[in-house]
């Protein structure tokens, strides 16, 4: 795997007063993305609006495509050009994309796609705020398959975690999904995007033995295969069907039990290094808050009124929802009463949380329809309810 | 003669093809094959770096062509290897991208790539090999089958109009557009090699028979009955206007080179037109 740092011609270093979605464009141009395929959707279209103004000046390639269908179909082509691709989108162009994230996955092609999340189902609410596709981004496509989504709570998280996101794309050669909402999406908050050199980046692992000897979907000891780009001659081939280490389509069960668990044990095998969470006073909590993206922040008043109130409250706050950090939910389980779990939906997030609890603590879901975020005395009587 | 010393044994086609990926799934009398043995020609002559050529193909019978072909290449999804092509030709400009799939694919689910594709001029070439129903599936009506013909899910007739591909493409913005027949290879070859040597959108359908459905479904005989008709009922017309190119049942085919034009391709008019706003501090993509 190389290391790199940015590109400086990318990196806009300084202090800036942005909003989540433009630092979304800066996190992409900072990680070296110079290709972006995207549609125009609600309350994400600063984002692709920031990267047309700047791709001029730092070179690559935006391109406003015919919907979201085609969007996608592009950045994978693109990944096989050797780009390192992004788009930005929200829930209904989201799920157009369903289609081809199968198709990324199946291929194994590294790209990011950044969900500003609104209000669904279907229209839903254009320009309010939701977390109600966390479970679309894990299995909204068909067949089984693991992703990676990030779920960033402020601007600068935006920038960082976009960064995040295309390092942990080359290096397990998956899509990832950066996570964010309407609400941090529009948030003007103080963004510090450091010096190119202290950006750190990962490229996917290039092939460089034989070219007659080159097998594209033979795993490497992380799971992950080695890849090459279109047009120096390894004329490989690949396909969404299931195939075999040379990526000759192969339709039957022995090569589906061959082929399809490595695209799943590739992340859960490195769930590990993959996972950023981030806990507060959790040794000592007899109840734990976890929550992500916008809602952690809400959550936090909450914890503060807790604390205040004589409960010994903990927080967990999930920077990577997918995969889910199963170990350390199941570990704190046995050792607290509840955990709380608010999030802008009627219910998702939670359901994992409960199946990691598996019963040795209580799980509460503090639900919202969307549209604002909570109140955080409504999550409060929550902790005061679990704590009891 | 050891068997695999003889003329027969050698395919012609094999420094193009995916020799331990053969035999093919193509029935017999089908015509996706002659199609690809006229693009591997066209390859031969027209003397491209084959490392500089990619092809992307969809789903389908046609969308199997990927899978044969020795060059790098993408099995994509349905409707979607326009698009791929788009994303796949713009990372990397020195590429000679080609779509090489079905009418199904194409302008059926692909329809809306397929358009705004042609409308940016963007520089690649789209092999639609056009056997009036999806077959891949089972035979079932399409966007280009003709009134009155049988299909599975047309079973007393399709009664919906179909596409006129090239004036599709025409209309679309295309700047390459032929039609040719299976009949037709050494014409098909021959506007193969020049939509690979046109910088834009260059469009190709060729008419192929579908023997296992199409033919059988409408009781048209075999792949030579069907050849037959395309040779009694074509007619090449250079330059016809495309708005008259309907094709109706067992009908009249007009075929021919219809549209050659020029324009500046996606990437040559956003290099111009950044150049033109930017002055000489725009560095042009791709050079």
């Amino acid at each position: 795997m190389k290391k790199l740092t940015a590109d400086p011609k990318g990196v806009l270093t300084g202090s800036h007063y942005l909003d989540g979605d433009f630092s979304i464009a800066e996190g992409g141009l900072a990680a070296g993305c110079r290709f972006f395929a995207g549609y125009p959707i609600t309350p994400s279209t600063e984002t692709a609006e920031r990267f047309a103004e700047r791709i001029p000046s730092v070179g690559g390639i935006f391109i406003q495509m015919e919907d979201e269908l085609g969007s996608i179909a592009a950045m994978i082509g693109a990944s096989w050009g050797g780009k390192k691709p992004m788009t930005v989108t929200s829930g209904p162009g989201f799920s157009l994309m369903m289609e081809n994230i199968g198709l990324a996955c199946m291929m194994e092609t590294p790209l990011v796609i950044a969900n500003v999340q609104r209000g669904g189902p279907s229209t839903g609410l254009p320009t309010l705020t939701g977390q109600q596709d966390m479970m679309q981004a894990r299995w909204g496509s068909h067949g089984d398959y693991e992703i990676i989504a990030l779920a960033p709570d402020s601007p600068q998280e935006c920038f960082d975690l976009t960064i995040q996101a295309f390092n942990l794309a080359e290096t397990y050669r998956v899509p990832v999904f950066v996570m964010t909402d309407e609400c941090v999406g529009h948030m003007h908050e103080k963004v510090v995007i450091p010096p190119a050199e202290e950006i750190e980046l990962v490229e996917r692992k290039w092939y460089e033995g034989p070219k007659d000897k080159y097998l594209p979907y033979k795993a490497d000891k992380d799971g992950v295969p080695f890849m090459v780009k279109a047009g120096e001659g390894y004329l490989f081939h690949t396909t969404g069907l299931t195939h075999d280490e040379r990526g000759y389509p192969v339709i039957n069960a022995e090569c589906q039990h061959e082929t399809v668990p490595r695209l799943s044990d590739k992340i859960t095998n490195n769930a590990d290094k993959i996972m950023i969470i981030e806990e507060e006073e959790t040794d000592t909590a007899e109840v734990v808050v976890v929550s992500y993206g916008i809602t952690s922040r809400v959550a936090i008043r909450a914890v503060r009124f807790a604390r205040e109130a004589g409960i010994k409250v903990g927080t967990l706050r999930l920077k990577t929802v997918w995969p889910f950090p199963e170990k350390r939910i199941k570990q704190l389980a046995t050792k607290i009463k509840a955990f709380v779990v608010p999030e802008i939906n009627y219910g998702q997030v939670v359901l994992e949380v409960e199946r990691c609890a598996a019963g040795k603590a209580s799980t509460y879901h503090v639900p919202h329809m969307g549209g604002w975020v909570h109140d955080p005395l409504d999550i409060l009587d929550v902790i005061k309810e679990a704590v009891k | 003669m050891k068997e695999e010393n003889r003329p027969e044994a050698k395919n012609p086609m094999e420094g193009f093809l995916r020799m331990d990926r053969i035999p093919h799934i193509w029935c017999p009398g089908c015509g996706i094959g002659t199609v690809v043995t006229s693009f591997a020609e066209a390859l031969k002559k027209s003397k491209l770096d084959l490392n500089k050529v990619a092809v992307c193909s969809g789903i389908g019978c046609t969308g199997r062509v990927a899978g044969y072909i020795k060059l790098d290449s993408f099995h994509t999804t349905h409707g979607r290897a326009v698009p791929f092509a788009t994303g796949l030709k713009l990372a990397n400009p020195e590429l000679k991208v080609v779509v090489f799939s079905g009418d199904g694919d194409i302008v059926g689910i692909g329809g809306n790539h397929f358009i705004h594709a042609a409308r940016r001029n963007m520089d690649i070439v789209v092999i639609c090999v056009n056997n009036f129903n999806y077959a891949m599936t089972g035979g079932q009506v399409a966007a280009t089958t003709p009134i009155d013909a049988n299909a599975s899910t047309a079973p007393y007739g399709n009664f919906e109009f179909p596409f006129s591909l090239p004036y599709l493409a025409e209309a679309s913005g295309a700047t390459y557009v032929a039609r040719w027949t299976a009949l037709h290879l050494r014409r098909v070859t021959k506007s193969i090699q020049e939509a690979l040597a046109k910088p834009g959108f260059s469009f190709i359908e060729v008419i192929t028979p579908c023997v296992t459905l199409y033919a059988r479904r409408n009781r048209l005989g075999d792949g030579l009955n069907l050849l037959k008709y395309y040779y009694e009922k074509s007619e090449i017309q250079h330059g016809a206007d495309t708005r008259t190119l309907d094709i109706s049942y067992q009908g009249k085919l007009i075929v021919g080179k219809f549209v050659d034009k020029e324009k500046p391709t996606f990437l040559d008019a956003m290099n111009q037109h950044m150049t033109k706003i930017f002055g000489d501090k725009y560095v042009k993509y791709g050079e």
